[in-house]
Parts: C-alpha cells; structure tokens; sequence
C-alpha cells in the first residue's frame, strides 16, 4: 500500500509513503492473529487495506479463497458483510447524532431487506450478546461510557454475522479496568460465533493474551511473524527483542534487575526509509550487508518467520509481492 | 509516617471541587500524602481519580472558576503555597516546582524556538544574562540527550520527533534546578521503545540531580520500574499507600488488588481468562458517603455503603482506606 506524496498547487506527485510495503501473511479460520508495532509502522494500513477501506497498490489479499484485491464497485459491496471493523475510538467511530439503535441497524439497512420489527429484534439481541441493556437502544453515544461505546461499536460489527474482524486498536483508548471486560467479550464472542480476528495492538502483554500467532511490523514491513510462545519466549529478531524487553512489567522485582535493550533514534520517515533493512538505523547488531539488502524472510521451522541477515534464508520462504490473507 | 530524610512537600486534606452545570463535581477529597527529598512518588489511577486534578490544584494550575479549592492545605518551605498570590506562584512555578505534561506537542508553543522556550525561566527567574541563559540552555539539552544540542537550540518543536519533544519539555521543567518534578503521563503518549528512552533518562538525571519527583500514570508497569513510593487513587481519593515492593507484592486494597490481576503477564502461564472489575469508575457527583469502590467491590458489606473509610497504617509505610483492613486491628492513619 503506497501513499502518494503530493506538493505544489498542482498536487503534483513528488513521492510516495511505502506504508505497507511487501507484506504477506496467513489468517486461518478461527483464529487470532496479533499485529504488532510501533505508531507509523503500518498496522493499521495493513488492517484497512485487507477490509479494502484503501485500494492497495500491488498484491492480492482473498478472503475465503475469493480474491478480494482489485475487485470494486458491487462486487466488492457483496463481500463486505463478511468483513468488518472495530475502530480504536469509539467517540470518533459513532455518529454523535444517532442513537444506538440506528448505528447498529445501519448495516442492516445497508445489506439486508429485514422488516423494521426484525431489525429492532436483531439489534435487542445483538445488544444483549454485547452486554448493553436493550432497553437503552434509543440513547445517544454521548450517554454510555468510553467501554459501553466500544461495546457499541462490536455490536456494529456483528450486525450481518461477518466471519472476519479486524479490530484496531479496540481497547487503547479505555481505561486498564474496562480493558479486561472488553477483551473478554471479543474472547466470548470469538469462541459463541467462531470469528476470525486480526488484532492490531501497541499493547504486547494484551496481544500475547489473546492471539495464537503474532506478526511484528516494523516501517512498513513484517520483521517477525511466530507462534505466540515462540515469539514471547525466544524472539529473534532484533527489533523483536528490544521491543519485548522496553515492555515495563508490573513486577518491581524484575524491573530492578532487568536488562533492557534501549534502542537509540526514533523510527525513520517511512517517505524515505533506509536503503537495505528498514530497521539498519537503530538495530544494535547491525551488519555491513544489512545497509545495502533487505533481508528476505526466512523459515526458522515450526511456522516462525523472519526477516533479518542474522537469520540466512536457508529454505528460501519466497518473496511474494502483495498482501495475501485468507480468513 | 517514617522518619528519614526531610519531608519537602505536605498536602493535607485537600479538596477540589469543580462547578459545572450540573452541579458539583467532587474531583479530589481529603487527600493527604507527603514527598521527601529526592524521592520519585508514584501516583496510579484511572481517569477520573483525580490524580492529575490533585497535583494541578497544588500549584495553582487550575482555572477558577469552573475549579474551586475547598479545603486543605500544601506545606512546601515552611509556608502554605494555596494562598500564594499568582505572581508568588509564578516564581514558585519556574523555580521550585518543574512540571511535565502529557501531551508535548500542545505543551510547547509552535511560534518560538525550543532554544527561546528553554532560555526564558533561565533569564526570569535566575537572572541569567542571554549569553549564560544560551549556554545553559544548550547544556540542558545535552543532559536530556538530545544530539548537536547547541545547533538545535534554533529549531522549533515541530522540527523534533514525539519522544525529542518530550526531552525537551524535561530540558525546560529542570531549567531552574527545580527540587520537586511533577511529571503528568509524560510517557504515554509516546511508543514502547521511546518510552523506554525517557524512563532510562530519568533514572540518569534523577541519580545526577538529586531532587523529588511525583509521577503520575495508569501504567503499573511503569510505576514498577520507576518509583519508590506508591500512592492508589480512586474516585478522588487516596485508596492505598505503599513502597513499590510492598503494594505489587501486599496489595490490601481490593481495587489495588484487582488492578493487578486485570493486566495480563508478558511471560509465565497465561490466565485462560483476563479478570475483570465489574462495572464503572464512579461519577464524583456527591460529597461521598460511602466507599468509593463499593459498587465494584467483590469484598463489599454494609459499612461501606453507609461510611467513608478512612486511611488505616498497616505499618510504618503501608496503608489503606478499607475497612476490611479496619477490622484487623490496624491503627487510624490520621
């Protein structure tokens, strides 16, 4: 997914942002899998391309073995009740002005022909699995607090029985208490109705919670991709690593004596990033080759994949272009 | 409370009230707490528990109206700073007391450069001359780490990245040699890895400065790699005090307590299920009369529907406003 650059009155094209850039992955049918990464480094982009919010600029992604890339128009519209969202802002992601019951049936007008009386119904029942009182189903968002807003906006996503959610940070903007009772309910959701998540997050202690695989980006590129223990309990990339170890961990003990990675510099503007590895400029084991090739992702066994000169591709993963994920 | 090194701030029994349309807002209640010299007072709480409201109140940051200070008094030098007049607050603002904030950006003012921004405390409150005030400015910046410092000094904010920016709010909160830092979530708007940063920057500064810091966030991970001294707040009140070792490995307060088992674990076995507080941080619409946890509370009984508990000493740096800890035979606290 590359953004273009524009300058000048004439919104010229000067450049473009390789916002997501080569990435390819699996989702497999009722599972989690985690997106890792640092403000500016994709997650989100990636998440958006996949629902098609974007059109991507090379690659195939196809959902349910449809390949979703470079349809549009009313076919792509066909698939969206598939598909659907839950965003990280839900003052930001409800309409002010309408209530509860219309921001959950809009989907329902949208992509069905139920009856007025069947879409109350639906949307009592939906507010029921989310854990809203139907009763307040004609209040405004500005009524329910920042989790009942959020719970809002699942019952949303539910509406036309997707199969897949792409849930952005859904919980980065609630306090630590409601945190846990939404994440519940996504766990509940999950298991009553067997979604399928990409569940993007800042958050690794809340990722490694719930997501059975996990993938870390970094500028715009996938650098680690592993089985949730094995990627919490021996990472190996580089920037894996000092990610895991810069987490503050609620244990005075350890913090004491832990030893932490602290990486030097910010992340590069991803409108001119490195030549060679994207990660070259602040990695601590940085080599000669990793400035000038970017490293191809190698198959470290047992589904673990990375992308780092510290790891040769033996096996040769391949270097598919485009997104490619399959829910 | 212990002895030790010197008591440099006191609050006692401060209560912040804010006027609304709706009536009154009971944001801080009778908080009491002290910080010594060179220590770093960590403050946890959710929003609107009154952690931000209570350290804005001491120095005088608050609008008035909509906020008003009730009661309560803040001992710091031997006078009670409310009552200062705004210019003896300015003066005790630039150069006793620092102040960062959360947010960097909307912290640093766009129009002049980070070198001016840096050299005005210098130049108002020590009287330093522009040279000296350049010079010292450009030191500053050195010690919060920020490279070719002295070049930098004619940038403006938006020339620096989120995490610079918030060095330089540091930079600009130490110009004076403050003795007490309050720093407001100054690492949350800000990723891991530059969080990282920041918080290994304050272990460095604080060895080399030696003043008291009170740091206030949400984020027990941080708390635990940074502080010394614990306060809990809930529903704007202290709910529980405890050095750091202490309070992670004795929580007594049930909200303390089930703060901790919501946050999932980066390594060991993973609950299969997150335990979560039921329900919703109050709204402080009334005077309380109650436990301000009691609607959440799994451990709750008829006193704290009917009783505000006061704060209990477990022991001579350790306590709690629960009554569950009442019944055990622990002294009052005040």
């Amino acid at each position: 997914m590359y953004f273009p650059i524009v300058a000048g009155v004439f919104r010229r094209k000067v450049g473009e942002v390789k916002a997501v850039d080569d990435v390819s992955f699996d989702i497999f049918e009722g599972e989690t899998l985690g997106l890792v990464g640092e403000s500016g480094c994709g997650k989100s982009t990636v998440g958006r391309s996949i629902l098609r919010l974007y059109d991507i600029t090379a690659g195939e992604i196809s959902i349910d073995g449809a390949a979703i890339g470079q349809i549009s128009g009313s076919t792509l519209r066909r698939m969206r009740p598939a598909m659907q969202m839950v965003f990280q802002d839900p003052q930001a992601s409800l309409n002010p002005r309408m209530t509860v019951a219309s921001i959950i049936s809009e989907p329902l007008e949208e992509h069905t022909s139920l009856s007025p009386e069947d879409k109350l119904d639906r949307v009592g029942s939906l507010m029921d699995s989310v854990g809203l009182n139907r009763d307040f189903m004609n209040r405004y968002p500005h009524e329910f607090s920042g989790g009942q807003r959020q719970r809002i906006g699942i019952a949303r996503a539910l509406a036309l029985n997707p199969r897949f959610i792409v849930c952005d940070e859904p919980i980065a903007a609630l306090d630590v208490s409601i945190q846990a009772q939404v994440i519940n309910l996504l766990e509940d959701l999950q298991a009553e109705l067997g979604l399928t998540y990409l569940f993007i997050s800042h958050d690794l202690s809340m990722v490694r919670h719930l997501a059975s695989r996990v993938a870390v980006m970094y500028l715009g590129k996938i650098v680690e991709l592993a089985p949730r223990d094995t990627l919490y309990e021996s990472p190996r990339h580089p920037y894996t690593q000092a990610l895991l170890s810069a987490v503050p961990e609620p244990d005075p003990e350890r913090e004491a004596h832990r030893e932490r990675i602290i990486l030097k510099g910010d992340v590069p503007s991803p409108a001119n990033p490195p030549k060679g590895c994207t990660f070259c400029t602040r990695c601590p084991k940085v080599m000669d080759v990793c400035r000038t090739v970017p490293p191809a992702p190698s198959l470290l066994g047992d589904g673990h994949e990375v992308a780092c000169h510290l790891y040769p591709s033996g096996s040769g993963l391949g270097n598919e272009t485009g997104t490619n994920t399959e829910a | 409370m212990t002895s030790g090194p010197e008591t440099i701030l006191e609050v006692n029994a401060l209560k912040t009230v804010f006027h609304t349309r709706g009536g009154e807002i009971h944001a801080v209640n009778s908080v009491d707490f002290s910080l010594k010299r060179g220590e770093l007072l960590g403050v946890v709480g959710e929003s609107g528990s009154g952690k931000s409201v209570t350290m804005m109140s001491l120095i005088g940051l608050l609008p008035s109206p909509p906020a008003e200070i009730r009661e309560g008094r803040v001992i710091f030098g031997g006078r009670n700073i409310l009552g200062l007049s705004e210019r003896e607050l300015r003066t005790l603002r630039g150069r006793d007391i620092g102040f960062v904030f959360q947010d960097p950006m909307t912290s640093l003012n766009p129009v002049f450069t980070v070198g001016y921004q840096l050299m005005e405390p210098l130049r108002e409150h020590m009287g330093l001359s522009r040279r000296q005030a350049a010079a010292r400015a450009a030191d500053l910046l050195d010690l919060v780490g920020i490279p070719d410092a002295r070049q930098r000094l004619s940038d403006y904010p938006h020339q620096f990245s989120g995490g610079m920016r918030q060095r330089v709010m540091i930079a600009i909160a130490l110009a004076c040699d403050p003795k007490i830092l309050i720093a407001d979530e100054p690492t949350t708007a800000l990723d891991v890895t530059i969080q990282a940063q920041i918080l290994e920057l304050i272990r460095k500064i604080r060895n080399q400065l030696g003043m008291a810091i009170i740091w206030i966030t949400h984020d027990l991970g941080v708390i635990a790699g940074i502080a010394d001294r614990v306060v809990v707040m809930y529903g704007g009140q202290i709910v529980e005090q405890a050095t750091v070792a202490k309070l992670f490995a004795e929580p007594r307060h049930p909200y303390t307590q089930a703060l901790l088992q919501t946050i999932p674990s980066l390594r060991g076995a993973r609950n299969h299920r997150l335990n979560s507080i039921p329900g919703q941080p109050p709204i402080l619409a009334f005077a309380p009369s109650a436990c301000p946890f009691m609607p959440r509370c799994t451990h709750a009984f008829d006193r704290c529907a009917n009783e505000n508990p006061a704060r209990w000493d477990l022991d001579e740096s350790h306590d709690v406003a629960c009554f569950l800890a009442s019944n055990n035979g622990a002294s009052s606290h005040v």
